[in-house]
């Protein structure tokens, strides 16, 4: 008789045993939140390609009648200066951290000294600590440093707020390293750096690639640290977008706020569909169990 | 010193420490230090840029409760967080879930539900606001207009711009760019629960349902625990978001916008200060329990 609960359901329900019916249903839910998942994509390249007496949010799910490029010249035009101070800080500020990362990861892996477990531990809070709670004084010891407003100030921000996570990805990947490697070129009479050139730095590469491509999306797509401690010279693409396309704009040009949003994006989503395998690690390292 | 001091031992370790110094200096004087100096100034009597410091015995973090902005600032983070961390987790679980065993086009799908994490939420919040506008019926936009269409008009509503429940609706694209990391973390925890372990209770009688319920579901605890930590202390956090959509609005007011608005337009650093500290507070006892469980579970 206990046969029965799992084989004499109701009509409806057990149609959903049926591994076929069931594949198709999962593909069915699956599909349509893919739709869901698009739309705001949807509005925006349509919006964008839009002229602007056609870019209304009263026709916003419609196709343009006749697509215009006029959206995506203004909004090159208007954040041109903040995609290059854009691709100045991202590309600066994740090399440098993943530079320190790499140091710092072979050291907390392989190279230990006593409390290294807490150094790596007060590191890994930095990683989630709001940053709200440092910014005044930041901003105050910027101010002193005659950093504030500069490029070099945020770049220097970021490298700083940076160790944590690409210490953490660096330290796991290293712990993959046999520790009898780092022994046999310790009893051959290598030094720490000497290991680290010739055994560690020549298997890198991928935790180099899941670094910088972590490190350039977070870096690319800040805005606090931007807004804080930048000025009008430095401020990246995602001040400029948000002071032509924010709450408070002047005249509401649709077209080209989402040309404007399309082409701020358009970097980190290349990097996504590219790199999509180092992005997914270092999503992965963040939940900290790489 | 004393007799334990080896010379040969820490010959050893001294460059290691040497090497990553200035990365501990760095993290102590940017992380630890101005955490401090951000502290001191919460407890001062600085309420504008020329008051020397003092001392005021954490007044400011009771005279808080009293300014009629916080306390709705602080509803307004609860139910985002409430809303945000909540749907994140139920749609990535749900995806991963579909998508377990293996579907067709796997990789197409992940792509999808993936990509809005690569977006700045400044980007997204500029399509959001569109999408999400509160226009009345007969001048419909936005999603509002999308159920219009579909005959839904009983979804229609005026999303963020509701005075009461306006968060929950600010959380909508927080959803939409953070639940595919969620599913991309439960897709992981599904897959390496041991094929054997399901195998062994089918072979024992179980349902399908009662592997899930017995076997599958308890091996995702850990997941779960990480993807809330990641998710509360985002949400703890969030200010693009609303800025893009909102700008400083009373009716989005949240701690994280709270600092920013104390300090550049009421020139008020003490308060500010205070309002950054129970932000901290509030992810130091979401966090830290869990970076010790996590950094013993290692150690393991």
């Amino acid at each position: 008789m206990s046969v029965t609960t799992t084989t004499g359901r109701p009509g409806p329900l057990r149609a959903l045993r049926d591994p076929r019916t069931l594949r198709a249903l999962r593909f069915t839910v699956l599909l349509a939140l893919v739709l869901v998942f698009l739309m705001p994509v949807y509005v925006l390249v349509v919006t964008s390609f839009k002229s602007l007496q056609e870019a209304d949010p009263s026709t916003a799910w419609n196709l343009p009648r006749d697509w215009s490029l006029e959206g995506w010249s203004a909004a090159w035009e208007s954040l041109r200066p903040g995609l290059e101070n854009s691709v100045k800080i991202a590309v600066s500020g994740s090399l440098i951290a993943a530079v320190l990362g790499s140091l710092n990861g072979y050291v907390l892996s392989k190279w230990r000294f006593p409390g290294a477990d807490a150094v790596f531990t007060l590191f890994l809070f930095g990683m989630f600590i709001p940053y709200q709670a440092v910014m005044i004084p930041l901003a105050g010891l910027l101010t002193d440093m005659e950093l504030v407003g500069t490029i070099r100030g945020l770049v220097l921000a970021h490298v700083v707020y940076g160790i944590p996570i690409c210490t953490l990805i660096f330290r796991n990947y290293y712990v993959t390293i046999p520790d009898e490697l780092i022994e046999a070129a310790r009893v051959d009479g290598a030094g720490m750096l000497r290991t680290y050139a010739s055994i560690v730095l020549p298997v890198s590469a991928p935790a180099f690639a899941v670094t910088l491509i972590w490190q350039f999306t977070s870096l690319w797509n800040d805005f606090l640290f931007a807004v804080f401690l930048g000025a009008p010279d430095s401020w990246p693409v995602t001040v400029m977008l948000n002071n032509t396309a924010g709450s408070g704009a002047v005249a509401v040009q649709y077209n080209q706020q989402m040309a404007s949003a399309l082409l701020a994006s358009l970097p980190t989503l290349l990097v996504y569909l590219l790199l999509g395998r180092f992005f997914m690690r270092g999503l992965m390292a963040g939940a900290l169990k790489g | 010193m004393s007799r334990r001091w080896k010379p040969g031992r820490s010959r050893r370790w001294l460059p290691g420490l040497l090497l990553v110094s200035p990365s501990i200096l760095a993290i102590g004087l940017f992380v630890y230090g101005l955490i401090f100096w951000n502290t001191r100034v919460a407890v001062s009597g600085r309420h504008d840029e020329v008051t020397p410091y003092g001392f005021d015995k954490g007044k400011n973090f009771v005279d808080l409760w009293d300014d009629p902005s916080w306390p709705p600032a602080v509803r307004h983070a609860l139910l985002f967080t409430l809303v945000f961390v909540g749907g994140a987790l139920l749609l990535g679980a749900f995806l991963a879930f579909l998508m377990e065993k293996g579907v067709k086009a796997e990789a197409g799908f992940r792509a999808v539900y993936l990509f809005p994490m690569a977006i700045s939420f400044i980007a997204s919040g500029v399509v959001w606001r569109w999408l999400m506008n509160p226009a009345p019926p007969e001048r419909a936009v936005g999603l509002n207009q999308l159920f219009g269409k579909a005959g839904l008009d009983a979804l229609a509503n005026d999303w963020w711009q509701n005075p009461r429940w306006g968060m929950a609706a600010m959380a909508l694209p927080a959803i939409w760019q953070m639940s595919g990391y969620v599913m991309a973390l439960y897709l992981a925890g599904f897959r390496s629960v041991p094929e054997e372990l399901r195998e062994a209770a089918r072979v024992d009688g179980a349902s399908e349902w009662k592997v899930y319920r017995y076997v599958v579901f308890p091996q995702l605890r850990p997941v779960t625990l990480s993807a809330l930590i990641i998710l509360g202390h985002i949400s703890l956090k969030v200010f693009d978001l609303i800025m893009a959509i909102a700008g400083k609005q009373i009716i989005t007011y949240v701690p994280a916008i709270a600092t920013y608005v104390e300090v550049f337009d009421s020139h008020d650093p003490a308060n500010g200060a205070t309002i950054a500290t129970y932000l901290l507070l509030a992810v130091a006892l979401l966090v830290i329990p869990y970076l010790v469980w996590s950094v013993r579970a290692e150690r393991r």
